[in-house]
C-alpha cells in the first residue's frame, strides 16, 4: 500500500462517502429533536426513502422524480407519527419504535418485485477532474448532487437554528412550548413540520444508500444506519456541526478499520471493528463537556407530549 | 420489546397461513427461513427451491425470517401440527428445535439444512459443498490477477467460511505461487454499505480481485465501478456487474427439494446426511465471463469436471497451516470430518482469524 497523497485523497473521498447517510438522517433528526419531538423512526422512514427511491427510479427511469419521490416518501411515513404523537398525543418513545417496524416491514412488501434489478449509474460532478487533479480531485469532484448537499446541511442547519426567526421559534418551541404557545406560536403547528421535515431528510439519505451508494434494493438495506444517527444526534449535543464532526469520525474510522484488517495489522479485528463506535463516543463527549453550552442546545421539552391549554 | 413485538407478529402471521391450508389431504411442504426471501442472497436461493416444489405439484408454504432458538421450534411445531408431510429448515441454528419437534411428530419428514444432529429416524441433514466452487474461483484468479492481491471479504469464522478461505487460497497458489489473501471480515452476513466499504478499502490496497462470503450485491458493483474483477456469491450476480463478475458460485438447492419432496410422496423418504456438491448439481457455476479468454474457460470446465466426478479435489495434500504444521500429507485428502471443523488458515493467507 502506497501512502501517496492521491491514495490519502482517495480515502477521504471514500470516508465522506460512507457518512453521507448519517449526516443528512442526523441532521433531520436534529430539527425535529430541537423542536421537541423524538421520532425513533429514522431507521423505519430511511428504509422508506431507500424503496420510493429505488422503485420510482425504475419506474419513472428518471434520478431526479426519484429522489424528490424518496423525501416524498419520508414525509408521508412521518405524516404518520406526526398525527399520531401531535394530534393523538401518544407516546413519542412507542410511536417511533413502532413507526421502525412499519417502515422495514412496509418497504419490504413494496419491495417485492424490486429485488434482484441492478440500479442506474447516478451522474457524478466533473468526474474527470478528480483523477487529475492530485489530492483534491477526488474529494472535491466525481461526487452526486446529495453528497455535496449533504456536507452544506450541517452548516445551512447551524445558520438557520442561530440566525433566522423560524429558527428560533424551533428553538423556543423545543426549549418550553408553554412559554411559546403564550407567546402565540402554534406549537403543533411548527412540530409538526419539524417532523416531516425530519423525515423528508430520511427518505433522502435512503434514497443515497439505494440510488448511490449501493444501487440496488435489498430488504433492509439501511443495516441500522438510523440508529447510529440517532445516536450522533444526541452525542452531538444537538449542534448541527458536531453532527458533521461525528458523522466523519464514525465513517472515518469504519473504512480506517477495513484498511487496517486489508493490511494485516496483528490488531483483534473486534477491537477494530468497535472503534468507530468507541471513539466517535470519546470525541463527542471530549468535545462537548461544557455544560453551560450542552443547556443551551438541549431541548428540555424533548419527548414530552404537549398538551395545550384551552 | 422490538424483538418481542416482531415474535408475536410474526407468529399471528404464522397461525393466518397454517390455517389457511389446514384441511388438505395431499403432501405439503413447509420452510422456514431465517431471512427475508428478497435478500437475493441464501434464503432467496431456498425460495427458489421453495417455487420448484410447487411447480412439481406440492402444496408449499413457508414461514420468513424465523429467528434461530425458541421462536423457531413454535414454528416448525405448528408447521408440523398443520398437516406438512416435510418440512425444511434452512438454517444451522435450526437444529435443536428441529429434533425436538421432530421426535414428537414421528410421521412427519424433517430436513434440516447445514447441522450435523439426526437424532430421530425422520430426521436428514443437507448441505452444500461450496468450498469446491472456491476452488474453481482460487483457480481463475490466481490467473487473471495483475497485482498478485486477492481481497476476501468474510462474514463470521466458522468453519464453512474458513474452509472457502482456504480451497479458494490452495487452487490460487497452484496456478500463481506469488499469490496474497487479503481478508477483510465485517461480521454480518447482510450490511450492503458495509460489505461496500471493505470491497473498495481492499481495492484501494491492490487487490484487483474481489471475492466474497457476504450475501448481497454491494460489492460485485463496487468492483465494477473500480474496474477490478469479481465474483458472485450464492446466486448469479452477473447482471449487476457484467463486466466485473467472472462467475458466481450458485447454490441450487431445486433438485434436492424437489427430489426429497417425491420420496415422501412416493414412501421411499430415507434419514440420510448429504453434503453435495458439483457433481450433484447442489453447487452450480454461473457463466464464465469471456474476458478470461477461451483458454483458460476451457481450462475452468475442465477442473470443474474433475472435481465432480472426483479425479480432481479440493483440499490434496500436502497442506499446511500458517505455522508450517502439516494438516495434509502427500497424496491424501482432507476428510469430511476436518473440513467440517476447519479453523486454521493455510499456509500463504495472511493475518489472525478472529477468536
Amino acid at each position: 500500500m502506497s501512502f501517496d497523497i492521491n491514495f490519502i485523497g482517495v480515502l477521504i473521498a471514500s470516508i465522506m462517502a460512507s457518512s453521507v447517510p448519517l449526516i443528512l438522517a442526523a441532521s433531520g433528526e436534529l430539527i425535529t429533536e430541537r423542536s421537541g419531538v423524538l421520532n425513533l423512526g429514522i431507521e423505519g422512514m430511511m428504509i422508506i426513502g431507500a424503496i420510493s427511491g429505488f422503485s420510482l427510479m425504475i419506474v419513472t427511469g428518471n434520478l431526479y422524480i426519484a429522489i424528490i419521490g424518496s423525501m416524498f416518501g419520508g414525509i408521508i411515513i412521518s405524516i404518520i407519527f406526526g398525527f399520531l404523537t401531535q394530534t393523538l398525543l401518544t407516546n413519542h418513545v412507542a410511536t417511533g419504535l413502532a413507526l421502525t417496524i412499519f417502515g422495514i416491514g412496509m418497504s419490504a412488501m413494496i419491495g417485492k418485485n424490486f429485488v434482484g434489478i441492478p440500479g442506474k449509474e447516478f451522474p457524478v460532478f466533473l468526474d474527470n477532474l478528480s483523477e487529475t487533479i492530485p489530492f483534491f480531485g477526488p474529494i472535491l469532484f466525481g461526487h452526486s448532487i446529495i453528497f455535496y448537499f449533504a456536507f452544506i446541511l450541517p452548516f445551512l442547519t447551524n445558520y438557520f437554528l442561530k440566525r433566522t426567526k423560524i429558527g428560533l421559534m424551533i428553538r423556543a418551541v423545543g426549549d418550553s412550548p408553554d412559554s411559546a404557545s403564550n407567546q402565540g406560536i402554534n406549537v403543533i403547528l411548527v412540530r409538526y413540520l419539524c417532523v416531516l421535515y425530519g423525515g423528508a431528510m430520511c427518505g433522502l439519505a435512503g434514497a443515497y444508500l439505494s440510488l448511490i451508494y449501493t444501487p440496488q434494493w435489498i430488504e433492509n438495506m439501511t443495516a441500522g444506519r438510523g440508529w447510529i444517527a440517532l445516536a450522533l444526534v444526541v452525542f452531538a449535543t444537538w449542534n448541527p456541526i458536531k453532527v458533521l464532526i461525528g458523522a466523519m469520525i464514525f465513517g472515518g474510522l469504519t473504512i480506517i478499520q477495513l484498511h487496517m484488517q486489508a493490511l494485516g495489522l496483528r490488531i483483534p479485528v473486534q477491537f477494530l471493528s468497535a472503534l468507530p463506535y468507541i471513539m466517535t463516543i470519546i470525541v463527542l463527549v471530549v468535545i462537548s463537556r461544557d455544560s453551560r453550552k450542552i443547556k443551551l442546545s438541549t431541548p428540555s421539552s424533548i419527548g414530552k407530549i404537549f398538551y395545550k391549554e384551552k | 420489546m422490538l424483538k418481542n413485538f416482531f415474535r408475536y407478529f410474526i407468529s399471528s402471521l404464522f397461525f393466518l397461513v397454517a390455517y389457511s391450508f389446514s384441511a388438505n389431504a395431499e403432501l405439503k411442504v413447509g420452510f422456514v427461513y431465517v431471512g427475508p426471501t428478497g435478500d437475493h442472497g441464501w434464503t432467496y436461493q431456498h425460495h427458489e427451491g421453495r417455487n420448484a416444489v410447487e411447480a412439481a405439484g406440492f402444496k408449499t408454504t413457508y414461514v420468513e425470517s424465523v429467528p434461530e432458538g425458541a421462536d423457531s421450534e413454535r414454528v416448525i411445531r405448528q408447521l408440523a401440527k398443520s398437516g406438512h408431510g416435510l418440512i425444511f429448515t434452512t438454517s444451522f441454528g435450526y437444529m435443536d428445535p428441529t429434533n425436538k419437534v421432530a421426535k414428537d411428530f414421528p410421521n412427519v419428514k424433517f430436513e434440516h439444512a447445514t447441522g450435523y444432529k439426526r437424532e430421530h429416524s425422520n430426521v436428514s441433514t443437507y448441505s452444500a459443498r461450496f468450498y469446491q466452487g472456491r476452488t474453481l474461483l482460487g483457480h481463475i484468479a490466481g490467473k487473471m490477477t495483475k497485482t498478485n492481491t486477492i481481497g476476501y471479504i468474510a462474514s463470521f469464522p466458522i468453519p464453512e467460511v474458513i474452509r472457502g478461505i482456504n480451497s479458494m487460497t490452495l487452487a490460487a497458489q497452484k496456478v500463481n505461487p506469488n499469490i496474497k489473501t487479503k481478508i477483510v471480515w465485517v461480521f454480518t452476513w447482510y450490511d450492503p454499505g458495509k460489505e461496500a466499504e471493505a470491497a473498495q478499502a481492499l481495492i484501494d490496497q491492490g487487490a484487483d480481485i474481489i471475492m466474497q462470503h457476504t450475501d448481497s450485491t454491494a460489492a460485485v458493483q463496487v468492483a465494477e465501478k473500480a474496474g477490478v474483477w469479481s465474483f458472485g456469491q450464492a446466486s448469479d450476480m452477473q447482471k449487476f456487474a457484467p463486466k466485473s463478475v467472472l462467475t458466481s458460485i450458485i447454490d441450487d438447492w431445486a433438485p434436492y427439494y424437489v427430489e426429497r419432496s417425491k420420496a415422501v410422496k412416493n414412501g421411499t423418504w430415507k434419514q440420510q446426511d448429504t453434503w453435495h456438491g458439483l457433481k450433484e448439481g447442489m453447487v452450480a457455476m454461473g457463466p464464465y465471463n469471456p474476458a478470461m479468454g477461451s483458454a483458460l474457460v476451457k481450462e475452468v470446465e475442465q477442473l470443474q469436471k474433475d472435481l465432480a466426478s472426483g479425479k480432481a479435489n479440493s483440499f490434496t495434500g500436502p497442506i499446511y497451516d500458517q505455522k508450517g504444521n502439516l494438516l495434509v500429507a502427500e497424496g491424501k485428502t482432507a476428510d469430511d470430518g476436518m473440513l467440517a471443523g476447519m479453523n486454521v488458515y493455510v499456509k500463504g493467507v495472511t493475518g489472525d482469524i478472529p477468536k
